[in-house]
């Protein structure tokens, strides 16, 4: 395996049909041969990311969060008890928003958090993670491998593209998520990589334009619910590539491009400088950048 | 390019809310902290662009302390900072640099005063996803990224320092990735900056302390 590496979709899907391997085990090793790391070293720092990860859904759920901003808080709480005293409208899609938003609320209150690929939308992989861990109970190699198979394609947009909001816009980080959460899906269910690739490209396709607007300049609203609205699109753009297959119009590689493409042309003040977007909507514009609720008084 | 690792878009782990304006400020601050040699004492920091706009809500202020007292960007302790650099003896200020510059919009100035009296200062910049990098030290305009160990290097400005320090690095297997001289005051002082793979022992540093004309070696460890 010396020297495997795939700058492309085009290259992983190669590199996976001439070593009859998974996207997991071809980015798995990559990092081996790229990076001259022990197999184990490399295995036991992705452990160790997911139990981070599991922790970071379990603290927001039982930790007393002080947010910085307070824009947001509870959301996630209220969802969860929801969800025990009423019929789930979305079933395992409704779980996994809950605990995705309450990443993003332990998040902003200085908890621990696995950048996935970003802090802002640190929620996603997490969130689908743990919900569909709950119903298909796998084991943690298999958790650690789907860390591997997301990974890959978080690599892929961020070499072809970009992860970050200040140049892409919200596609860049939630669209990013939420793709990588969608190929991850697909493998933990036996996907092939195609799948994967055209699960994780329709994921993106579906949050293309969308813009970095945060109120205050602060990770609070409205990211925490476009986490949640990333972990949906993920769990049904998998749905969606198990069901039809790995064959698409527009292909994983272009779709990437075409994300790059609409975030050099979203304006400045939709790219992550809370100055345009919700951050300049009426009832939040006096926000002063990152100062909190309290020194607002705009909902009094 | 840079070759990008898996652990670099599943990671890093953090203490949140913000890759740039917590973790980032965070490791600029323990870069300060690795050039000093006795207790730190005293610490200002000058927050420039958005930094000074918005360390408030990104727990900015927290994360740059935290990075004087050496935690990890995923220390819950990064929290506690305050309260935790004050029992530790360290009396610390903020300073918001209103108005335009020409620096990159994140970044902060850190002027770090020791038990022994030496005051170091450090300007550095966080670059997005957690990546930093170190602008100017004492006075002198560098660029290193604080992302591999380094090893800084006052030195008299004259023929032959680099030449002994390039031996020793090469007697040690080190394998150098970037490597900086400035002059500091043109044929008195100057420092070199080197990044590199791996570590550096503990006899290594003195040899190179020891060479002729060498003033200090540091060696500089962020992994």
């Amino acid at each position: 395996m010396k020297g495997l590496d795939f700058t492309s979709g085009a290259e992983l899907l190669a590199v996976c049909e001439e070593n009859e391997m998974t996207i997991s085990e071809a980015m798995f090793s990559r990092e081996v041969s790229k990076f001259g790391a022990n197999h184990e070293e490399v295995w036991n720092q992705m452990f160790k990311t997911l139990n981070v990860m599991r922790e970071s859904v379990e603290r927001s759920q039982t930790d007393e969060l002080k947010l910085l901003g307070g824009y947001i808080g509870g959301e996630s709480k209220k969802l969860l008890s929801r969800l025990k005293e009423n019929r789930p409208l979305g079933g395992m899609i409704s779980r996994a928003c809950a605990y995705a938003m309450g990443v993003l609320e332990l998040n902003a209150s200085m908890g621990r958090i696995v950048a996935a690929p970003t802090a802002g939308s640190s929620g996603v992989l997490p969130g689908v993670l743990v919900a569909i861990d709950e119903d298909f109970e796998f084991d943690d190699e298999s958790l650690i491998s789907a860390l591997f198979n997301a990974g890959a394609i978080g690599y892929l947009i961020s070499r072809n593209a970009t992860l970050a909001g200040a140049e892409g816009g919200c596609q860049a980080e939630v669209g990013a998520a939420s793709a990588m959460a969608a190929s991850m899906i697909c493998e933990l269910l036996g996907g092939s990589p195609e799948v994967c690739l055209a699960a994780a490209g329709d994921a993106l396709s579906n949050i293309l334009g969308l813009v970095c607007d945060p109120i205050g300049g602060l990770v609070e609203y409205p990211c925490q619910k476009r986490n949640a609205m990333g972990v949906a699109n993920a769990i049904i753009s998998a749905e969606i590539a198990l069901a039809t297959g790995g064959v698409r119009l527009v292909p994983f590689d272009e779709v990437v491009a075409a994300m790059y493409n609409v975030g050099r042309s979203i304006p400045y003040q939709l790219r992550e400088t809370a100055l345009g977007g919700l951050a300049a909507a009426p009832s939040v514009k006096n926000i002063k950048p990152g100062t909190g609720c309290a020194a607002c008084g705009a909902c009094k | 390019m840079k070759e990008l690792s898996v652990f670099d878009i599943i990671g890093p782990i953090m203490i949140g809310p913000s890759s740039s304006h917590t973790a980032g400020a965070l490791k600029i601050a323990r870069v300060a902290r690795m050039l000093t040699q006795t207790r730190i004492v005293k610490v200002h920091f000058k927050l420039y662009g958005s930094f000074a706009k918005t360390y408030r809500g990104h727990g900015t202020d927290r994360a740059l302390l935290a990075g004087i007292l050496g935690f990890d960007t995923g220390d819950y302790r990064v929290r506690d900072s305050f309260d935790l650099a004050t029992a530790a003896g360290i009396e610390y200020a903020f300073e918001e640099m209103d108005g335009e510059t020409e620096y990159h919009p994140n970044t902060v100035t850190i002027i770090v005063t020791e038990e022994n009296g030496n005051v170091c200062t450090l300007r550095g910049a966080s670059i997005g996803g957690g990546e930093i990098e170190i602008h100017e030290l004492n006075g002198c305009e560098v660029t290193f990224s604080g992302k591999n160990n380094a090893i800084l290097l006052r030195q008299k400005d004259r023929p032959g320092v680099l030449a002994a320090l390039m031996r020793v690095l090469g007697d040690y297997q080190v394998n150098i990735v970037n490597m900086n001289a400035y002059c500091e005051d043109r044929g008195l002082t100057g420092f070199t900056v080197v990044e590199f793979d791996g570590t550096l022992s503990a006899e290594a540093i003195a040899e190179i302390s020891g060479q002729p004309n060498v003033l200090s070696a540091t060696f500089i460890k962020v992994k």
